[in-house]
This record gives C-alpha cells, sequence and structure tokens, in this order.
C-alpha cells in the first residue's frame, strides 16, 4: 500500500481539451488560408506569414525572459497571433514593417497588458491599426493575384471594396463589378489571407465542428452584414465576401480573450460588430471597416460583460417572492 | 411529463465525462466479510454531532446504538460489529480535514448473529411510528450529501409536497452501487417507495434513472406496472438523457418538472421531496426489518484497483480494508489519488485509515492525473455555458482569486452547488471550484462574529 497520495479539491478529472490544443488547433484551421494566400500571391505572401510567426513567438519569448515571466510561447497564441496578424497585410507589405507590427501585437498589445487572458484588444488587429495609421499608403496598396508562385512583378489594383466606394463616390449609386466565383475563391487583390472565402470557410467550419468558436458572434457578425446592406444600397452576397468580413467573423472577432463571455453577450457584440462595419463601409473614410468595428467591440467587451450576465438558477421573481413567504414562516 | 422530459430532454447546461462504469456496472453486490475493527466517526452526516452512549471497556452488539443524536437536524449512529469498545478518541476522517470523534471498536470472536426486530407488515405502523424507525435507525441520505431522512420527510407545515422524486440517477463516472441495488434489490427498493409515499402523504412518485442502466428501468418498470402495489397513486419510471449533474436535487427536479426551486430554497418550496434509491432501500430495511443503518453498498473501482467491486461493507471499515479486499492497489511508479466518492465531486484522501461512513457511495483508486497547470482565463465562457445554476464561474474564480468576497456574494457564489464541471471543461484547467470553496469559506466566516 502507498503512503503518499495526490490531493486535491474536485473534480479529479479534466476534459482533455487544454489551451495549447486549443490553439493548435486554430493553427491547423489557418493553414488552407495560408496555403490559398502563397497560391494566389506567390512567394512574398508566404514570406510574410512566416516573417510574422516567427517575429510574435520571438517578441514572446523575450518579453517572458524580460519581465521575468513563466515561458508561455509554449501555448501557441503567439503563433495564432502571428498568422492572423500576416492575414491583415497587404501581400506587399515590406518585411521590416511586418515585423514591427508582429513587434507591437505581442509587446505592446498583449504582454504590457499582462499577457494571455489580460488584453484588451486582438493583439493582431490592433497592430493592424498602428500600421495602417502609420504607413497608410504602403497598407493600402492591393495588388493582383500573381500569375506564378515565383513571379516578384506586381499590379497594383483596387480592392473589390475600394471598387464599390470609388463607384459610389462618383455615381452615387451601387455597380458591383465584382464576379462572384473570384470573390469566393479569393484569385481578387485585397489582405493575404482575406481574400479566398473557401479555405477560411474550411478553417472555420474545423473550429465550429470542434466548438472552439462559437457560432454566436460569427453568425450575428454576417447576419447583420448582409441585412444592412440591403437598405444601404449593396448586394448582401458581395457585402458578405468582399473584404475581411469571413475572416474577421470568424477567426478575429471570436477571440475568446477580447469577445463577451455569456451568450447574450456574444449576440450583441456580432450584431455591433456588423452595424459598425456596415456603417463604416458605407459612410466611412475607408473602404473597409470590420478592423475598427472589432477594435471598436473589443473596448465594450467589459461593458457587455458587466450587464449581460445569465440569469441565475432559481431567482425568478415569483420564485424569490415565494422563498420570502417561506422564511418569514420559519 | 415524460412526454415533455423527452422533449426538452433534460435539465439546463452540464457535461458528460466518460462514464468508466463498465469495470462493475454488471457486478454482483458481493458481501464484505466482517472486520475485526470498525472506527465510527460520531459525525457522519450534515448536523450536529452525535454523543458517545457507551463507554470504553464496553461490550456492544451489532446494531447498538453507540452515538445518540443531539437535535432534531442529527442522526444517531450505531456498532457495525460485535465487540468491545477500544478507544474513544479522533481518529482520520473521510470527509472532515481534521480528525473527529470516534468510536473504534474490536471483536475478538466470532460475530453473534444479530438480532432484528421483524415487522414485515409496517402497513398497520403509523406516519409518525415509520419516521421514528426511520429516525432511530440513524438513515442519512445515502447519495453522499449524508443529510438526516428524517428531517427531510418532515417538511415544515406551511408547505405542501406533492411529489416524491426517487433518484437512481447515479451521474457520477465509476458509481455502479445504485444501479446494482435496483437491480438486485428491486422488490425492496419499492418497498421503500412505498413507504415513502405513506409517510409524505403524496399520491405522484417519480423513479428517475438514466438510460444508460436500460436493465434497472427495465426492472423498475415492471414492478411500478404493477397497480395493486400503489393503492392508486401515480408512479412512474422516468428514463432520462445522461448528462451530469442530473443527480443533484434541483437540476433533477428541473428535469423531471420543468420547476425550479428558488434561489436559497429547497425541494419543499416547488412541492417535491427527493430520497436517494439506496436511501430507500436502508428505510425499507429498517421498517420493516428493524435494521440500523450499519452497511451500504460501496462501489470500489478506477483504473489503479486491482478488482473492481460492489461491496456491502460495515460503517467504520478502514479504506485499507476495503482496498485490500478488493485486491490491493496496482502497483506502479506513479502515485494514486484515493477518492471517496464519485471523481467530480469525491474527496481525495491523505489516508487510508479513513473510514467508510454513510454517505461511502464509492472508493476509487485513480491514477496519478494532474496536478493540472492552470493558466490565465481566456474568458471562453464555456464554463458559463455549461454552469447548471447559470452561474458564471470564470468571474466567481477571478473575485475569489483577489479575495473579493462581497462580489462572490453579489454574483451568487452560495448557488453554487460544487458540481464541478466548469473545473472539469476549462482548458485552462483554472481550480474554479477550489477557489469557489475558498469565497464560501470566507463569507461563512465573515458571518461568525
Amino acid at each position: 500500500m502507498p503512503d503518499s497520495f495526490i490531493v486535491s479539491t474536485s473534480p479529479h478529472i479534466r476534459r482533455r481539451l487544454d489551451t495549447g490544443t486549443v490553439m493548435r488547433l486554430v493553427c491547423v484551421s489557418l493553414v488552407p488560408a495560408a496555403l490559398a494566400s502563397a497560391y494566389i500571391f506567390g512567394l512574398n505572401g508566404l514570406l510574410v506569414i512566416v516573417v510574422s510567426v516567427v517575429t510574435c513567438v520571438l517578441t514572446e519569448l523575450l518579453c517572458n525572459l524580460v519581465f521575468g515571466k513563466e515561458i508561455t510561447v509554449t501555448d501557441g497564441s503567439a503563433a495564432v497571433t502571428g498568422i492572423l496578424f500576416a492575414f491583415t497585410l497587404p501581400p506587399t507589405t515590406p518585411l521590416w514593417m511586418v515585423i514591427i507590427g508582429g513587434f507591437l501585437a505581442i509587446f505592446l498589445v498583449k504582454q504590457l497588458f499582462g499577457g494571455l487572458g489580460y488584453n484588451i484588444f486582438n493583439p493582431a488587429l490592433a497592430a493592424r491599426a498602428i500600421l495602417l495609421s502609420s504607413w497608410p499608403v504602403t497598407m493600402t496598396t492591393w495588388v493582383k493575384p500573381v500569375k506564378s508562385f515565383l513571379a516578384m512583378d506586381v499590379v497594383t489594383s483596387a480592392s473589390p471594396l475600394g471598387i464599390i466606394k470609388e463607384a459610389q463616390r462618383v455615381a452615387g449609386a451601387a455597380d458591383s463589378t465584382c464576379n462572384y466565383l473570384d470573390l469566393f475563391l479569393g484569385t481578387i487583390p485585397g489582405s493575404l489571407g482575406e481574400t479566398c472565402k473557401v479555405a477560411l470557410l474550411m478553417g472555420a467550419i474545423l473550429l465550429l465542428v470542434f466548438k472552439i468558436i462559437d457560432w454566436r458572434i460569427s453568425f450575428t457578425y454576417i447576419g447583420t452584414v448582409a441585412i444592412l446592406s440591403i437598405p444601404l444600397g449593396r448586394a448582401p452576397l458581395a457585402a458578405v465576401l468582399s473584404g475581411g468580413l469571413i475572416l474577421g467573423a470568424f477567426f478575429m472577432a471570436t477571440d475568446p480573450v477580447t469577445s463577451p463571455t455569456t451568450r447574450g453577450g456574444k449576440l450583441l457584440f456580432g450584431l455591433g460588430c456588423g452595424v459598425l462595419t456596415s456603417l463604416i463601409r458605407s459612410f466611412g473614410g475607408f473602404p473597409e471597416g470590420v478592423c475598427y468595428s472589432i477594435l471598436f467591440m473589443n473596448c465594450l467587451t467589459p461593458l457587455i460583460d458587466k450587464y449581460v450576465q445569465p440569469r441565475v438558477f432559481g431567482t425568478k421573481k415569483r420564485a424569490r417572492s415565494r422563498l420570502k413567504s417561506e422564511e418569514r414562516h420559519a | 411529463m415524460r412526454l415533455i422530459t423527452s422533449i426538452f430532454g433534460s435539465f439546463k447546461g452540464g457535461v458528460h465525462p466518460p462514464e468508466h462504469k463498465e469495470p462493475t456496472e454488471s457486478k454482483p453486490i458481493e458481501r464484505m466479510p466482517l472486520p475485526s475493527r470498525v472506527v465510527i466517526p460520531l459525525q457522519q452526516h450534515t448536523g450536529a454531532m452525535c454523543e458517545p452512549v457507551v463507554k470504553v471497556g464496553d461490550e456492544v452488539k451489532e446494531g447498538q446504538k453507540i452515538g445518540e443524536a443531539t437535535g432534531f437536524v442529527s442522526s444517531p449512529v450505531h456498532a457495525s460489529i460485535c465487540g468491545t469498545v477500544a478507544a474513544i478518541d479522533n481518529f482520520p476522517h473521510p470527509v472532515i480535514p481534521a480528525p473527529v470523534r470516534s468510536i473504534v471498536i474490536e471483536s475478538k470472536g466470532p460475530p453473534a448473529p444479530a438480532t432484528w426486530d421483524e415487522t414485515a407488515d409496517w402497513s398497520a405502523l403509523s406516519r409518525k411510528d415509520l419516521l421514528d424507525r426511520i429516525c432511530d435507525a440513524g438513515i442519512v441520505g445515502l447519495g453522499g450529501a449524508a443529510f438526516p431522512t428524517h428531517v427531510k420527510l418532515s417538511p415544515p407545515k406551511e408547505t405542501t409536497v406533492d411529489t416524491l422524486i426517487v433518484n437512481g440517477v447515479e451521474c457520477e463516472p465509476y458509481l455502479t452501487s445504485d444501479h446494482r441495488l435496483m437491480v438486485e434489490r428491486s422488490r425492496d427498493v419499492v418497498e421503500g417507495v412505498r413507504i415513502l409515499l405513506k409517510v409524505l402523504g403524496v399520491q405522484r412518485a417519480y423513479i428517475a434513472i438514466e438510460k444508460n442502466k436500460p436493465d434497472a428501468i427495465n426492472i423498475m418498470q415492471e414492478h411500478v406496472a404493477n397497480k395493486a402495489l400503489w393503492n392508486g397513486a401515480t408512479v412512474e419510471v422516468t428514463p432520462l438523457k445522461v448528462k451530469y449533474p442530473q443527480g443533484s436535487e434541483k437540476q433533477l427536479i428541473s428535469a423531471i418538472l420543468r420547476k425550479e426551486v428558488p434561489s436559497g430554497g429547497l425541494p419543499f418550496h416547488v412541492g417535491v421531496v427527493v430520497q436517494n434509491v439506496g436511501t430507500a432501500f436502508a428505510i425499507y430495511e429498517a421498517v420493516a426489518k428493524g435494521k440500523a443503518l450499519i452497511e451500504r453498498i460501496v462501489t470500489v473501482s478506477g483504473n489503479r484497483i486491482r478488482e473492481p467491486k460492489n461491496l456491502v461493507v460495515r460503517m467504520g471499515t478502514t479504506f485499507a480494508t476495503v482496498i485490500e479486499y478488493a485486491g490491493g492497489i496496482v502497483p506502479s511508479e506513479r502515485h494514486v489519488r484515493v477518492i471517496m466518492g464519485g471523481p467530480m465531486m469525491g474527496i481525495a484522501q491523505y489516508t487510508l485509515d479513513a473510514p467508510v461512513i454513510k454517505g461511502t457511495t464509492a472508493i476509487l483508486v485513480l491514477d496519478e492525473a494532474g496536478p493540472w497547470k492552470s493558466l490565465p482565463c481566456v474568458k471562453c465562457g464555456a464554463c458559463v455555458e455549461i454552469c447548471p445554476m447559470n452561474l458564471m464561474p470564470c468571474r466567481l474564480a477571478d473575485f475569489a482569486e483577489r479575495d473579493d468576497f462581497v462580489q462572490c456574494d453579489a454574483h451568487h457564489v452560495r448557488d453554487c452547488m460544487e458540481c464541478g464541471v466548469c473545473a472539469y471543461i476549462c482548458m485552462s484547467n483554472r481550480p474554479i471550484v477550489h477557489l469557489i470553496k475558498y469565497a464560501k469559506l470566507n463569507l461563512i466566516q465573515a458571518k461568525k462574529p
């Protein structure tokens, strides 16, 4: 008979899924979109992704060492941030700019707030917002998909949302010139990882099946944009498939740390993102609003969490008054 | 009502951990040989501790009362073997962390056969007589909480109880004692249910069993179909979806009747009394055979026990004796976790000298797992989604970690029943139940003058 035992508070069993596994699954779910971007935008695109991931992981390690904290690189969250950050960038972003962005995402937006679980903003999106305001031209220069993987010559072009916006500004009417198949397959100008919807949806389905992400945020977000596109004079399907909406709705807005905790809060969060995205796309200075919408809703998350809470079991008003009468008797 | 249950399925929230019932679910209940020494704690129930009524050196008989209840919410304890009182002192207890005052009985010769006051026909007994017998036999809730049964069967006068729910859910992984009891002693369990109906004076009962025990459902259904037994009362077997924590009173009432017990309230407040099948069986034995609660069925299982069994064990038998009888612990370099009860809510033991008590549903020996490394909460909301009480476990844990007990209180920490689904599902391995217990303890201490 042994004379020493492991003693701890119940429960004595745990579900197998831990944070590391979840992060690895998210990485896997992003692989199709990464491959698609390499195919569509060539070697340049692949380099941006690799540099971004390496920068993020190294920055996380550096922060752990400098701050004297536990090493958290192994939880995989920095790698996820790296991939997602690269996905928001134009394929022609200079690599030094990618390094600055990746560093800011992890150091400024994540680690300075306390690391995983404590950041207020989505690190990838916040870093993109910083780059966008620092180098607005580079960050809004879109290129056409390349013909061959190694071809380094690029042809600049406007993104589909840019075209719609320009058309709206000039003619005052919507004139969608995009081909739906191109929008769906991603053979269009745009940020690295956002264009190939079919690859993104494959990853999204994986995450939904494993219940890593909650459908509530993604579906309300996309649904709101689709519905609002009608009064705003846009084609709903084009509104959903263009820009970073699919990437943002499934992979950015669903970031658990920066989105609300409760079911009701998640619905509200998705709704808010959808309304803001639609408004920015139609009336804002930029053609696309996914990034700023999610960042804005990130700010509201603590407030939503405070006010949208589930009704505790057995606290219906009726039940409560009944209990009070019991207490009087006792 | 069965229609509603099948449409809505079950209560809200919960999880379905791996069941691990295979090692013992088809093993007949086995009677363990009488131990030569028992340690009987004077506190085996929720409520006031018993006072010993024997002295060191006294000869005691099997079933003799050795500890008298002190007050209404208390329950007497009885000698579980014949022998001599060897000591009355503090000994390890499986639930209470500090040693508890206990009576040690040692037997020398072969056990004398017990003499029970058999009254096979209990139907002539009045409600009060029945309650007295239940009280005198020291019967408490055998599902694990060990709340004195006579208290539960005496609802306050202002409440009207119209429904009895017999709890044969056994939703904790590994546990099969209630399952085997329903299969092997179904007639006696049904007799116990009839006694309960009479004591409570109710005309409606549900026997709740999860669908992973089809043999128990069938056999109980056969008895229920025999109208002659029920005197006009409506009794039905309710098969339930397999989900933890379905055996919790509030969740069971919600699953069957769609009623919510008010926060801070008891099942009385919605007109329901819930009794475990094991308790129903013990009530039958007490009333019809005059037998005190001196033994119970214990599932001995886990992945490090050599021969998993369902055993009838005398109260006070040490865990070491029981484990030895079940073939002992499989040797390995890895440590073990010995748990009294199920893996979700059971209590980890620091010594095998702890005795089997009335609330010991199982003794599990599990291979070393954990301690799990806790990472910061990522606010994924999984715990909020599955909390059967609709609490926000992640926030409660955060508040508790910062010693912000006022916020814990405001967020209904006291409604938490510590079922553990939050900590089970948490991908960051947060010790949520631990922190919640810590907050509750501090709130209780803050109330004391």
